[in-house]
């Protein structure tokens, strides 16, 4: 017991305290004297717009992402259950996009949505719709990456629903039938009720996961700026770009403490809302 | 075929006609096939471009006209790829046996045991899980840079390696499962005089292997395609893992699109076949580590 209780008193409390402190200071990694500046990097907190950028676009790829990822797994989920032979075949099919290496599924992304000859451009002038520029239009790219992260977490998701689904006891299914109950009166009724742990865990690792969104949005862009005009730029990605970029250390751990003050209040609000007690 | 053995049951117990089913599992199966085209083919084309040669990989043609697998050789003579993916295979691995021996080990002892302090120390690791990594990281580094470990050899794998070590999330999840083993068991082991660490390991451990599997593929997942921190932390090429090689493969060596879907699609197929084979499990895991809550 006493090896775990050092590892997340070293590993994880001290360094939370440690980017607390730093967060007061003028840090720098390269520099020798770090001056104490007490709240200015909060203050300059405030008044910079690429951090209002990063959290507008971060609250967008949350709000875009987690709804589109539940969803769509349990769609692939129920319908999983649906049926019998193949259904490993299935499985594994789609969760290959959850071990795609991300760096990859960045790459070929960009490939697919290319401006000029991409395949889904092809797809979309066969159907007689304008091609879209996709990645890099300002308006266009923050969706187009929400969609590879969706894309890349889907597997999960469904391994997560089948779970789910496959702890809810078959007796509920046969009595509702023999009490003449329709498909969907059962979805409603016992399905989605019974799930509610599991979508709640969703919602609530989904959440954390979107607020924290970095890989992807750096593969796609080859830099640490952002996409087209800023527009894709994340929380995390800011802090990167000022703790390793810039060495700015102090200012990006200023940023940190206020990422981790709104994942706690978002996450506790969510567990206080989410959670319904279903007891059967 | 798609005849399934509940639809042969109704057609003599129940009045419902069994043709509904059918027509309910065919539509089933083709949003399924649907589906799965869709998600696959960013996955299938990554596969059939680095199946192309050099002159064919910019027409856009969805198989590669003269297959070749001129990509994977290059990958692996011609660059860093076999280092990559030892030192990725080292860091999931020691990761994964330390996750999975440590937390089953806390898990077990927050389940079966009382002690003073109990769930302070359960809610306490629990609560890390809401510290985002971005707030660790920057004292991580300065605390590894600090001691000097960037550039040797245990030192730069040990900075990849430790935050990894013991994982919440783990505990959490074997603690629910260990929760449901009965007591009575391990009363029993305890009368015939076995060691405490004995019946953990050779009662409890046993009985939670689809959990330990789901726990496992996971962590190894995880830390097999991680990217953040040790994309920070590994100064030296020789240090780098597979997704941070690939990734600056691409600065140094100009867009080699083939060569990166190569060395993607070799990184892709053992964790793929891993949860081919261990898919039953990990489901199973994931229900019966308490997920319905």
């Amino acid at each position: 017991m006493a090896i775990p209780l050092i590892f997340f008193l070293v590993v994880r409390f001290l360094p939370t305290f440690v980017a607390l402190r730093l967060s007061l200071y003028d840090w720098n990694i390269l520099k020798e004297v770090q001056p104490y500046v007490g709240g200015k990097n909060y203050s300059r907190l405030i008044q910079d717009g690429i951090f209002g950028k990063a959290l507008v676009n971060t609250a967008l790829y949350t709000i875009i992402g987690v709804p589109a990822q539940i969803v769509i797994g349990l769609i692939v989920a129920l319908l999983l259950g649906k049926i019998r032979a193949l259904q490993g075949v299935f499985r594994a099919l789609y969760f290959a996009p959850y071990v795609t290496p991300i760096v990859a599924a960045a790459w070929v992304w960009q490939w697919l949505f290319s401006p000029q000859f991409g395949p889904v451009n092809t797809f979309l002038i066969w159907l007689h719709i304008p091609p879209q520029s996709f990645l890099t239009s300002p308006s266009q790219a923050l969706a187009t990456t929400a969609a590879l992260v969706v894309w890349q977490n889907l597997g999960f998701q469904v391994v997560l629903f089948l779970a789910g689904l496959a702890a809810i006891p078959s007796t509920f299914y046969e009595a509702a039938e023999i009490d003449g109950a329709s498909g969907s009166q059962s979805f409603w009724k016992i399905t989605l009720p019974l799930l509610n742990p599991t979508i709640v865990f969703s919602v609530v690792t989904g959440t954390i996961s979107y607020l924290q969104l970095f890989t992807q949005v750096v593969n796609l862009n080859f830099t640490d700026q952002g996409g087209p005009l800023g527009s894709t730029m994340t929380v995390a990605l800011y802090i990167y770009q000022m703790a390793f970029g810039r060495f700015q250390t102090g200012y990006a751990s200023a940023i940190t403490v206020v990422l981790f003050a709104i994942i706690l209040v978002i996450t506790l609000l969510q567990l206080r809302f989410l959670t319904k007690r279903v007891n059967y | 075929m798609t005849v399934t053995q509940n639809s042969e049951i109704s057609t003599t117990s129940l009045p419902k006609p069994p043709k509904r089913r059918d027509y309910k599992t065919v539509l089933a199966y083709l949003f399924l096939t649907v589906g799965a085209i869709v998600t696959l083919f960013p996955f299938a084309w990554m596969i059939l471009t680095s199946l192309k040669s050099f002159q064919e990989l910019f027409n856009l043609g969805f198989w590669p006209e003269s297959p070749t697998l001129a990509n994977y050789s290059q990958v692996i003579t011609q660059t860093k790829f076999l280092t990559w993916f030892g030192n990725s295979l080292l860091i999931a691995g020691v990761t994964t046996l330390s996750v999975l021996f440590f937390d089953s080990l806390v898990g077990y002892t927050l389940a079966k045991f009382e002690f003073p302090g109990k769930n302070i120390v359960f809610i306490l690791m629990l609560s890390t899980l809401m510290i985002p990594t971005e707030m660790l990281i920057i004292p991580w580094f300065v605390g590894v840079t600090d001691i000097h470990l960037l550039n040797s050899t245990p030192g730069a794998y040990f900075s990849i390696i430790f935050p990894g070590l013991i994982s919440a999330f783990g505990v959490f999840l074997m603690r629910q499962f260990f929760e449901s083993l009965p007591n009575d068991l391990i009363e029993a082991a305890r009368i015939d005089g076995m060691s405490e660490f004995g019946i953990f390991w050779r009662i409890a451990l046993p009985l939670v292997r689809p959990a330990l599997a789901s726990l496992a593929i996971f962590t190894f997942l995880g830390n097999w395609n991680a990217f953040l921190w040790p994309l920070i932390v590994i100064q030296k090429p020789e240090f780098r893992t597979l997704p941070v090689g690939t990734a600056l493969f691409n600065g140094e060596a100009g867009t080699q699109w083939g060569l990166i879907m190569a060395a993607s699609s070799l990184a892709v197929i053992p964790v793929l076949l891993v949860f081919a084979f261990f898919q039953k499990q990990i489901i199973e895991g994931i229900v019966l580590t308490g997920l319905k809550g």
